[in-house]
């Protein structure tokens, strides 16, 4: 059989075979199982709702420690005039010819935070903060644009819940 | 011949439009009698400069050796990617821009690829390098690049382009930079891979997943999440660019490729694939790659590269070498479909001729257009205008800003005007 007969049988297969659990078009199948320790390892992402986040907890006054010495190097001062991304304030900002666009003033989701935080941040060391670590820095800049109080602690059931200014004003082009 | 022979704005049978727009078909071998005496004045001129030459002394001493692996001619080192721009304190969290106007043709050479990084280009070892595929499927797979070598695979000319494109033209004033430099964060390579949705058939999507998550082996973890028609329609698992392994800034050993869509979503040094039942709102795909409109709202997922054309040649960076025949040559492109026609201005807009299109023109590719023009030596200003097969053309700047407002930063996308002038010298303006 050649070898686009060998897929154009494949194809077929898969037509009739319908259900996507088990039909499978003819490849070589060399994909290997992963175990749930390896994925654990490797999902780092965080859903919008929540999923994902890991134990571990932090407030914004454990955050502005971690931020000193990690992130004020780049992003300045309690978030402003840094020489990278400014993160915060820029609130009430966005209809204006000169929109300034933070964590504070743009982001829709908290999650976000926390989840780009943990894979990128800091710069120069992606991904060495501790999950504790993690949650005070996203305490720490929230706290810092005024989206919670100085007392508030963040973890994996209190984040999800923290209504961010700008999330109504995105509107969604897909589907 | 021109149908617009009897059009009293031109001069001659040639016209195509006003100011010396030529018809396309001037430079065809079969075009006839309408090449004409321009085209024999245009020879003249070439071979009037010169004299003949004496014998080269490449012809009277051995050439170089053999190599193993090619590179430019040595008078062409001057062609390198542009405008290398990172963030404070950083090499590789910026872009650096294919030269547009120093290329030819549909294909951007791998090495002229543009480039956008957000935090370097990893060393990957594809000996070590595995892509994982999770979330909502019924079997949890991982892949090394030596097994996603053996699955079948598909090749297919497509442009990408990062949605920042052009991103200066948003400005108060035209940017004072070459072609490339203002439009070059878009290139085009033939991709050869695998159809991601054979690795999705094989750990088995639940129906109730919508979307995956794409995320790359580089020190931002780069991630955005991508709708499962895509991923199950024309998405790729790249692993060769023009023929070759993907270069380490393309992805190697193995980037996601996503025809049509936003650079940003075809991920590079892809390492992880999680399907989902929602978007996972990314940094990238929230804060970032988002287009916020005039009003303060944002528009989120715009995800297909609006239809689009830019000439090349003339364009900033070079200069007319004084008055006669030139062809003008550009490109244009369309993330919705192929290119159906481009039109070319060289009188400001007021009058516009049909391009050649030249063969092939492909869906979600580069399309080469050319019109042949004979510059009078005065100023003036050129545009082109593309229109896609979904019926799309091209906007005015006025009529793109009128619409989503100048804070937008990306899928800018509107008729490009070049300013010629008597000194050859040409500039970019809003016009």
């Amino acid at each position: 059989m050649s070898t686009r007969e060998v897929f154009a049988v494949a194809t077929c297969v898969l037509v009739l075979g319908g259900c996507a659990g088990t039909a499978t078009r003819e490849t070589p199948n060399l994909g290997r199982a992963a175990t749930q320790a390896e994925i654990a390892g490797w999902d780092i992402s965080i859903a919008p709702d929540g999923r994902g986040l890991p134990s571990g907890a932090g407030k914004p006054a454990e955050g502005a420690l971690v931020y000193a010495q990690k992130c004020q190097a780049c992003h300045g001062e309690k978030g402003v005039g840094g020489p990278n991304d400014r993160l915060v304030g820029g609130q009430g900002t966005l209809a204006s010819k000169t929109p300034v666009r933070t964590v504070g003033s743009y982001w829709p989701y908290a999650t976000t935070v926390f989840d780009y935080v943990r894979r990128s941040m800091p710069f120069i060391q992606p991904q060495t903060l501790t999950d504790s670590e993690v949650y005070a820095v996203t305490a720490y800049l929230l706290n810092l644009n005024g989206i919670i109080g100085e007392q508030d602690v963040m973890n994996a059931q209190t984040l999800p819940k923290v209504k961010m200014p700008n999330r109504d004003n995105f509107i969604l082009v897909y589907p | 011949m021109s149908p617009r022979r009897h059009d009293r704005r031109f001069n001659d049978a040639r016209d195509a439009a006003g100011n010396g727009l030529l018809d396309r078909r001037l430079f065809l071998g079969g075009a006839g009698a309408l090449a004409g005496g321009a085209f024999m004045a245009f020879a003249a001129s070439e071979a009037s400069a010169a004299s003949p030459p004496e014998t080269p002394t490449g012809m009277t001493t051995p050439g170089a050796p053999l190599s193993g692996y090619g590179s430019p001619a040595a008078y062409e080192r001057e062609v390198i990617r542009t405008l290398i721009r990172s963030q404070p304190g950083t090499t590789g969290a910026g872009s650096s821009r294919t030269p547009l106007e120093a290329l030819e043709g549909m294909i951007t050479p791998s090495g002229l690829h543009f480039e956008r990084h957000h935090n370097g280009v990893p060393t990957i070892d594809p000996a070590q390098h595995q892509l994982l595929i999770h979330g909502m499927v019924a079997r949890p797979l991982t892949f090394t690049v030596a097994a996603l070598s053996r699955y079948p695979m598909e090749s297919r000319i497509h442009f990408l382009e990062c949605s920042g494109n052009s991103g200066a033209m948003y400005g108060a004033m035209p940017p004072t930079l070459t072609c490339g430099q203002t439009h070059g964060l878009v290139s085009c390579s033939e991709w050869t891979g695998v159809p991601l949705r054979l690795l999705l058939q094989e750990a088995g999507v639940d129906p109730k997943a919508d979307w995956i998550l794409a995320e790359g082996a580089d020190a931002a973890a780069m991630s955005r999440s991508v709708p499962m028609a895509k991923a199950m329609g024309d998405a790729m698992l790249a692993l060769y660019q023009n023929g070759e392994r993907l270069r380490p800034e393309n992805g190697y050993p193995v980037r996601l490729f996503l025809p049509g869509y936003e650079g940003n979503m075809s991920v590079k040094w892809l390492r992880r694939i999680k399907v989902t039942d929602t978007p996972t709102m990314t940094k990238d795909e929230t804060s970032k790659y988002s287009d916020l409109r005039a009003d303060g709202k944002s528009l989120m997922f715009t995800y297909p590269m609006e239809v689009k054309s830019v000439i090349t040649r003339p364009a900033p960076g070079l200069r007319m070498t004084g008055p006669g025949l030139y062809e003008l040559s550009g490109i244009a492109w369309s993330g919705r479909g192929k290119i159906r026609k481009v039109e070319v201005s060289a009188d400001g807009g007021q009058t516009w001729a049909e391009a050649l299109l030249s063969a092939p023109v492909l869906a979600y590719a580069l399309t080469r257009f050319r019109v042949p023009w004979k510059w009078n030596g005065a100023a003036t200003v050129l545009k082109s205008r593309a229109t896609d097969d979904a019926g799309r053309v091209q906007p005015t700047r006025d009529e793109l800003i009128a619409q989503h407002g100048a804070n937008v930063i990306y899928h800018y996308h509107a008729i490009q005007a070049w300013q010629v002038e008597a000194s050859g010298e040409i500039k970019n303006v809003y016009a």
